[in-house]
């Protein structure tokens, strides 16, 4: 399989910050990659290198065979992009955005015409072409900004971001036209803080921190560094949970205590021995627990074990107190 | 995928050399029809604009307006200067126009697509020559209403209109640069402050031999000067002197050889 995307050891700086330090990435072809991070870690800048936007200072980057520097033309005939912001032109209606577009790609006038029609079509916004942009919902807004990112079908589509801002239905009308497009062969680079969007979409994620990739993998395996899975108790009564991690068979030093919700929780190696093990203590102890799981850890633990930062926040790094939001 | 895909895919690939030079034909006009449409869309931003020098016309010509040692109608001296003054404040309309446009999203989308570097710019001039014509018929009409007349043969009317359209073409293009210098909304605030004293220090209102010692040369200089002394001329006005059609050629050639290249590359490496 080959790359679609290719970045050696980017760098750029703004001013004595660095954006991007050393930035690696490859995604392989017809793959959906997403990148998650928190607010500031590079992502954005990395799309728009990527998107030949913005020049890096240093390293390489190919999209499609071709390199962002030197052949920028050549790159731009193959993507599209689908920024943070709404790259529409707001006074002008759905329709004309779409025709514009489309003349843009150099599509005759009459291809154009047929190519925005059949993409309001796709998205659900045939009833609103007429209207101007500036009167549409977030999530039509949205759409129209894909459907505009999608007019020549592009090898290479990147999503910055594309449901930041979004409500539930909004989000979920997004979700939705991306996993249509995955399987049509088009490459997608998504990048996103909200973990739950990357576990969804995405085939493989890269976690970005501080303008670099600092893991690489599949949901699962990424979920698997942290050390596999997890159990979680639940007890009725909250001031026994003391007791309960003296006599359950849990390494103590990795139990957390939630104490509001009256819940404990430890990785566990053997699942069902611990399951077993867990429900068995607790009954010859005469400890009420309402709920026991087991389940895999959530990408937020992982993302926190990655970065280093203990599961409470316990370091003082405040930029990442707000780094890892909840997805809905 | 429909077989509009596939032609599209291929129509936006490689192209031969006269094949791209037909693009960057139909970018301009992609372009320029897209601020056609903002017009369609918005016509009292656009009737505004056309009425705002009306006003100004009206307001000087009437209320301020003193004659201040101009031999004969006061009016027929200010009308070409107020021609000339109008296509130096379009510097202001394209600035701001230009700023709002790149501070939009919708200008990422545009880089980010295999269209013609310039287009987006192509487009505004365009936009803006047209509007500042329709702006020139509108203030002759009325002008010619007020009792002003025009003195001299078909041909030099048209010379003067192409005079004072030259000159508007030189200010959209500083126009266009300093907005991409000033880069923010907020900045042009700063810029448009210049632009009224270099627009006023002209023989627009006021004959420069009536000004002070130290005043008038710099008036005298002042490109816009040039032009409103070769349009009256041309008009058969007061204030019309000879010998100023070459400088109201030259001073607006001189500028674009400045400042069309210089914002061709600043759009081209915005933010690169």
């Amino acid at each position: 399989m080959t790359d679609a995307i290719v970045v050696e050891n980017v760098r750029k700086r703004y001013g004595d910050k660095a954006a991007l330090d050393g930035f690696d990435l490859a995604v392989g072809s017809g793959t959906v990659h997403g990148l998650l991070g928190p607010n500031g870690a590079g992502k954005t800048t990395a799309v728009r290198v990527l998107t030949t936007l913005l020049l890096p200072d240093e390293g390489r980057a190919e999209v499609a065979g071709y390199d962002v520097a030197r052949e920028a033309g050549r790159v731009r005939r193959r993507i599209g992009l689908l920024g943070q912001h709404a790259a529409l032109d707001e006074e002008l209606g759905g329709r004309q955005n779409l025709e514009m577009f489309g003349r843009l790609y150099h599509l005759g006038a009459r291809h154009a015409r047929v190519r925005a029609d059949e993409l309001l079509e796709r998205f659900g916004l045939a009833d609103t072409g007429r209207k101007a942009v500036k009167q549409y919902s977030g999530g039509m807004r949205r759409r129209l900004d894909l459907a505009a990112s999608l007019i020549t079908e592009p090898e290479v589509l990147f999503l910055d971001e594309p449901t930041t801002g979004l409500d539930p239905r909004g989000r979920a009308e997004v979700w939705g036209a991306v996993r249509s497009l995955v399987g049509g062969g088009t490459t997608v680079l998504l990048t996103t803080q909200y973990l739950e969007e990357a576990d969804q979409l995405a085939d493989r994620i890269s976690v970005v921190d501080r303008g670099r990739v600092i893991a690489d993998g599949t949901a699962d395996e990424l979920k698997a560094k942290t050390g596999g899975d997890r159990i979680d108790v639940v007890l009725r009564d909250g001031g026994q949970l003391g007791a309960a991690v003296a006599l359950l068979p849990l390494d103590k030093s990795e139990v957390s205590v939630d104490a509001d919700r009256r819940r404990l929780s430890a990785p566990v190696t053997d699942r069902m021995a611990a399951l077993a093990g867990a429900v068995r203590a607790l009954e010859e102890a005469g400890i009420v627990a309402e709920d026991i799981a087991l389940r895999r850890p959530t990408l937020d633990e992982v993302f926190l074990h990655l970065t280093g930062d203990g599961p409470a926040g316990s370091t003082g790094d405040e930029h990442r107190d707000h780094a890892v939001k909840e997805a809905v | 995928m429909s077989t509009t895909y596939e032609e599209s895919r291929v129509a936006t690939y490689e192209t031969s050399r006269a094949g791209a030079w037909a693009y960057v034909l139909t970018d301009c006009w992609t372009m320029t029809r897209r601020e056609l449409a903002h017009w369609a869309r918005q016509p009292v931003q656009m009737i505004v604009g056309l009425v705002f020098p009306v006003m100004m016309l009206v307001m000087f010509g009437y209320l301020i307006g003193g004659g201040r040692g101009i031999e004969g109608n006061y009016i027929d001296f200010l009308v070409p200067g107020m021609l000339a003054l109008t296509m130096a404040f379009g510097l202001e309309a394209t600035m701001i126009a230009v700023t709002q446009d790149l501070n939009k999203g919708v200008i990422d989308r545009f880089r980010s697509m295999p269209m013609t570097n310039g287009a987006v710019l192509v487009g505004r001039s365009a936009a803006d020559m047209l509007q500042s014509a329709l702006g020139l018929a509108v203030m002759i009409g009325v002008a010619y209403a007020l009792g002003w007349r025009v003195h001299g043969t078909f041909g030099s009317f048209l010379g003067a209109v192409g005079l004072l359209l030259l000159f508007r073409f030189a200010m959209l293009w500083i126009g266009i640069h300093l907005a991409m210098v000033a880069g923010k909304p907020e900045m042009v605030q700063a810029v448009q402050i210049l632009v009224w004293p270099v627009s006023f220090l002209s023989n627009a209102f006021a004959d420069p031999d009536e000004m002070p010692d130290w005043l008038g040369p710099v008036v005298e200089w002042n490109p816009m000067s040039h032009t409103a002394t070769a349009v009256r001329d041309l008009l058969g006005s007061p204030g019309g002197e000879p010998g100023h059609i070459w400088p109201a050629i030259v001073w607006p050639l001189a500028l674009l050889a400045v400042f069309f290249p210089l914002a061709v590359r600043r759009f081209g490496r915005l933010s690169r």
